[in-house]
């Protein structure tokens, strides 16, 4: 069955085959990665916009490596230097864009939602989500299962524990929906102030009482990272604290699976939410999750692609 | 309306040209030195896989095996779609390899074309030869075969399709019309 | 001015609890009879027959934007909706710009809405000046320029000390104090119902507590000074038992809910939907029942739209910077009557909460039919049936959460001071 969603927006919206689909293409772009010409001409002559209007170095670096690593031509821009700050609407920024004939924008915002308001408003180029709020991040969720898969051989019936800021994780949210409808289970576990009431609603979860319930002979073991500016709001003591009862350290890394793996969406706060034994030590495969997301985000690129070609016939 | 398939070679058939195939190619580059085979997914791979077999029968010692999916290459997106893309798997160098490129049937060309275009990526060979089991005619591209096992003349409307077997065996080669 | 008769129809007034098919005769303005087989050769006849005869409903809750937003609604465009939708009385909120903090202000709308209004129009003052929370507004005054009530409305006072000392002052004067009910500190950055979906959505939620919290202290608020609290757009399960239990006790307090919030639940916010956002927010449908609940067994006094017109370019944005509020005075009236299909309210009650419910809440000089009283009647065709389109309605803003929606109900002629301003068809 050939894909159908013109846009990625949210994992929310794809059905199982659909991530099976991407992940599959995932792995056959991986392989383009290791070559000395890093190139194919797939998505030769189509324009990819990277919109950024909140500040991100990796995942913005990641998608615009995938494009071009397919041939395409990619331009970025960033909320501090387009029109966005002069009052100019999302609108009317992304209207304008798209009078430039882009093929694919890509979008990172601040505000939930935000590319589901473009996707509806814009006519012809695809949206592809790269973390909007608290909402979601598709194609973080997507790299993080297909290192599941290159490490566990299968993600159906897998123990993963997330653990942080639930609340304001993007990460969290898609993790949740892809692992679920993959057939894994997820564990949470974060400070009260971090996990927001109904989340055990969004798929196949359970909300544990600490972190040490929540990794307990898990197979993965995912931190997420603590924004430092929380203390300020009201929503933790110190980051003191939080490391020590919602950090990852080489002792409590002993209840999970002998042979779990550590992720982390990045950039770390080593000495916070994860000890730098345990960021530096070998279970980790969090710089796999960085290659994969290369190789992720150029199947996304690729498979919408084929849908907006199909819809212009 | 029923299409109407005949059977334009058979087991033995297929064989034969393979075998023949095979002898052609270490007759014209003298041996297997330098030797590389790469099939193109997904029927040229499981072709290469025959082919090489019947090079270490003659030869003593197989020569290296590839595969490469052209989809990524493939100059018909708009067209066509995302199809899914299979691996390419070339886990060796390509500079100064004669580079045997193996096909199921040739047609309008653009296939090895794109998959041209894929080995150029992946080094400089000495040179890249076609085998093909069946050319069909109607190239749209100045592109022939080196290597040929059989040629049929076809009309565009008409479908040539090689089948195998559930393990992988060449089974037959079958001219459907519409 | 020409006499009128409105013949046949089925008069339903629950300030007297009249309901039977009379004929009400109008003369200069007033209700000069109410009885069977009423005759004037003089008059104009209206037939009313197969139609409903309401007092001319009352929405004690209206943005009318004017002075100093008109560019979302003034006070013309804003009666004309009023009266579209059936209303002959509204009160409007005070935070315009400037803010109806001074009786200039009030006499300013008062004689706007006289010379270009289409209904009565009560002005609400505010209770602190500039809405700042700060210092009393000239609430002696306010009140001699025709304010009933006064509200900080889209803003708590925040300040209890402030509060205390609103109602202490304003008892006096027969004010009504109207509590936009809000702990600031526990709606924070919130944009929406704090619960399953807006987890879903990635949004900052409003718990219910915030309003709960703030509901409770000016109940007490109300029994300590004696002053006549009113609480404004109800939209949580809690407020509606603490009003509940207030009542019980023989508090001075009402209360009223908007039709959004006895129809909708935050699912509607689903799509990033900005014409569900408002404040208080949509809750979940536990919230929504008990609304219901409060509606049916008289917790709840008035039916109240919290009509609130933004222009197009505040809603067509991301959710999270999308103005609060939606237009209401339109489609108050057939989701009110959905609640009599629903079979959630009888039709009397439906009517009280549109009429003498919200007058009396506020102390209003309307909402009746008694013979010599002004001739405000709303005429209604129960059976009428029509689909929302916000394109069409009479509000410069369009942003209704409604648009498209089949209704079934409609006030086909509504009558002010013995003259019909809106008549359909």
């Amino acid at each position: 069955m050939a894909f159908q969603h013109k846009h990625i927006l949210g994992i929310e919206s794809l059905s199982r085959e659909d991530i099976e689909l991407i992940l599959n293409t995932g792995d056959a772009f991986k392989e383009i990665n290791g070559r000395d010409i890093k190139k194919v001409p797939t998505l030769r002559g189509k324009t990819i916009i990277n919109a950024f209007f909140e500040a991100s170095t990796r995942t913005r670096l990641s998608f615009e490596i995938a494009g071009k690593r397919l041939s395409a031509d990619t331009v970025n821009i960033s909320g501090s230097t387009s029109s966005v700050v002069k009052g100019e609407t999302l609108e009317d920024t992304a209207k304008n864009i798209e009078a430039m004939a882009p093929d694919i924008i890509v979008i990172r915002h601040g505000h939930s939602g935000a590319p589901h308001y473009l996707a509806e408003r814009l006519e012809t180029c695809s949206v592809v989500n790269a973390g909007d709020g608290a909402h979601e991040h598709p194609s973080q969720a997507l790299l993080d299962l297909m290192t599941m898969r290159e490490h566990k051989g299968r993600i159906e019936g897998l123990e993963v524990a997330i653990v942080g800021d639930i609340t304001h994780s993007r990460v969290a949210r898609s993790n949740i929906y892809a692992l679920s409808k993959m057939g894994a289970r997820v564990r949470l576990a974060g400070p009260g102030t971090m996990l927001p009431p109904g989340i055990e609603r969004l798929g196949n979860v359970e909300v544990c009482a600490n972190l040490l319930d929540a990794i307990k002979d898990a197979d993965v073991v995912m931190m997420l990272r603590i924004q430092l500016e929380r203390q300020s709001q009201t929503l933790l003591p110190s980051l003191r604290e939080y490391a020590r009862f919602y950090g990852l350290n080489t002792e409590n890394i002993k209840l999970a699976k002998e042979d779990a793996i550590v992720m982390h969406p990045g950039p770390m706060n080593r000495g916070v939410e994860i000890s730098t034994y345990v960021a530096d030590g070998i279970q980790n495969v969090i710089l796999d999750q960085v290659a994969n997301g290369v190789a992720v985000r150029m199947a996304l690129l690729y498979l919408v692609s084929g849908v907006e070609s199909m819809q212009t016939q | 309306m029923a299409k109407r398939e005949t059977i334009i070679l058979d087991q033995a058939g297929v064989n034969r040209a393979i075998t023949r195939i095979a002898h052609e190619i270490l007759e014209r580059n003298k041996g297997s030195a330098n030797l590389v085979l790469i099939g193109i997914r997904s029927k040229g791979d499981t072709l290469a896989g025959h082919l090489n077999v019947l090079i270490g029968e003659i030869e003593g010692e197989q020569v290296p095996l590839g595969a490469v999916d052209i989809t990524m290459y493939r100059d018909d997106l708009a067209e066509r779609g995302s199809l899914p893309i299979g691996k390419t798997d070339i886990p060796f160098p390509l500079d100064g390899k004669h580079v045997i490129l193996v096909d199921d049937v040739l047609y309008t060309g653009r296939t090895i074309r794109s998959a041209m275009d894929a080995l150029m990526d992946f080094g400089r060979p000495s040179s890249i030869q076609l085998a093909v089991l069946i050319d069909r005619g109607h190239r749209e591209l100045p592109i022939r075969a080196d290597f040929v096992g059989r040629n049929v003349p076809t009309s565009r409307e008409e479908q040539v399709e090689v089948v195998f077997t559930d393990d992988h065996n060449p089974l037959e080669v079958r001219l459907i019309k519409p | 001015m020409k006499a009128m008769l409105i013949r046949g129809g089925r008069v339903v007034d629950p300030s007297q609890n009249l309901d039977d098919i009379l004929d009400i005769l109008i003369q200069d303005g007033k209700v000069a009879k109410c009885g069977k087989q009423l005759k004037d050769s003089q008059a104009e006849i209206i037939d009313a027959k197969g139609k409903l005869v309401t007092p001319g409903l009352v929405d004690i809750h209206v943005h009318l934007r004017d002075p100093g937003l008109e560019y979302k609604e003034d006070i013309g465009s804003g009666t004309l909706s009023a009266v579209a939708g059936g209303f002959t009385s509204i009160a409007c909120m005070p935070n315009t710009k400037p803010v109806n903090d001074n009786h200039t202000i009030t006499r300013y709308i008062l004689e706007k809405a006289a010379k270009e209004g289409h209904c009565r129009v009560f002005p609400i003052a505010s209770i602190t000046k500039g809405l700042s929370g700060e210092s009393l507004s000239e609430l002696g005054e306010l009140r001699e320029a025709g304010c009933y009530g006064a509200s900080d409305d889209g803003k708590p006072v925040g300040n209890s000390e402030m509060m205390r000392r609103a109602m202490e002052y304003a008892r006096p004067f027969g004010m009504t104090i109207i509590s936009h009910a809000e702990d600031l500190s526990l709606v924070g950055s919130g944009v929406m119902n704090e619960g399953p979906v807006s987890t879903e959505l990635g949004l900052k939620g409003i718990p219910w507590v915030a309003e709960d919290a703030a509901t409770a202290r000016d109940i007490m608020l109300a029994e300590l000074t004696g002053c006549h609290l009113h609480v404004a757009h109800v939209s949580t399960k809690g407020s509606v038992e603490l009003i509940r239990q207030a009542k019980r006790r023989g508090a001075p307090v009402t209360c009223e809910a908007t039709p959004h919030h006895f129809t909708l639940t935050d699912e509607a916010v689903r799509g990033y939907n900005t014409n569900a956002k408002m404040n208080p927010p949509l809750r979940s449908e536990e919230d929504r029942l008990a609304i219901c609940q409060g509606l049916a067994d008289g917790t709840i006094d008035a039916i109240a739209t919290d009509h609130a017109p933004h222009h197009i370019d505040e809603k067509n944005v991301e959710f999270n910077i999308a103005m609060n509020g939606v237009v209401g005075l339109e489609t108050a009236l057939p989701l009110t009557l959905k609640l009599v299909q629903d079979r959630v309210i009888d039709l009397n009650r439906a009517i009280e909460l549109l009429t003498c419910g919200p007058s009396e809440a506020l102390g209003l000089p309307v909402g009746g039919l008694q013979v010599g009283g002004d001739a405000d009647l709303t005429i209604i065709d129960l059976d009428r049936k029509w689909t929302v389109a916000a394109s069409q309605l009479n509000s410069k803003s369009k942003n209704t959460p409604f648009d498209g929606w089949a209704m079934q109900g409609a006030a086909v002629c509504t009558i002010v001071a013995g003259e019909i301003v809106y008549k359909l068809d």
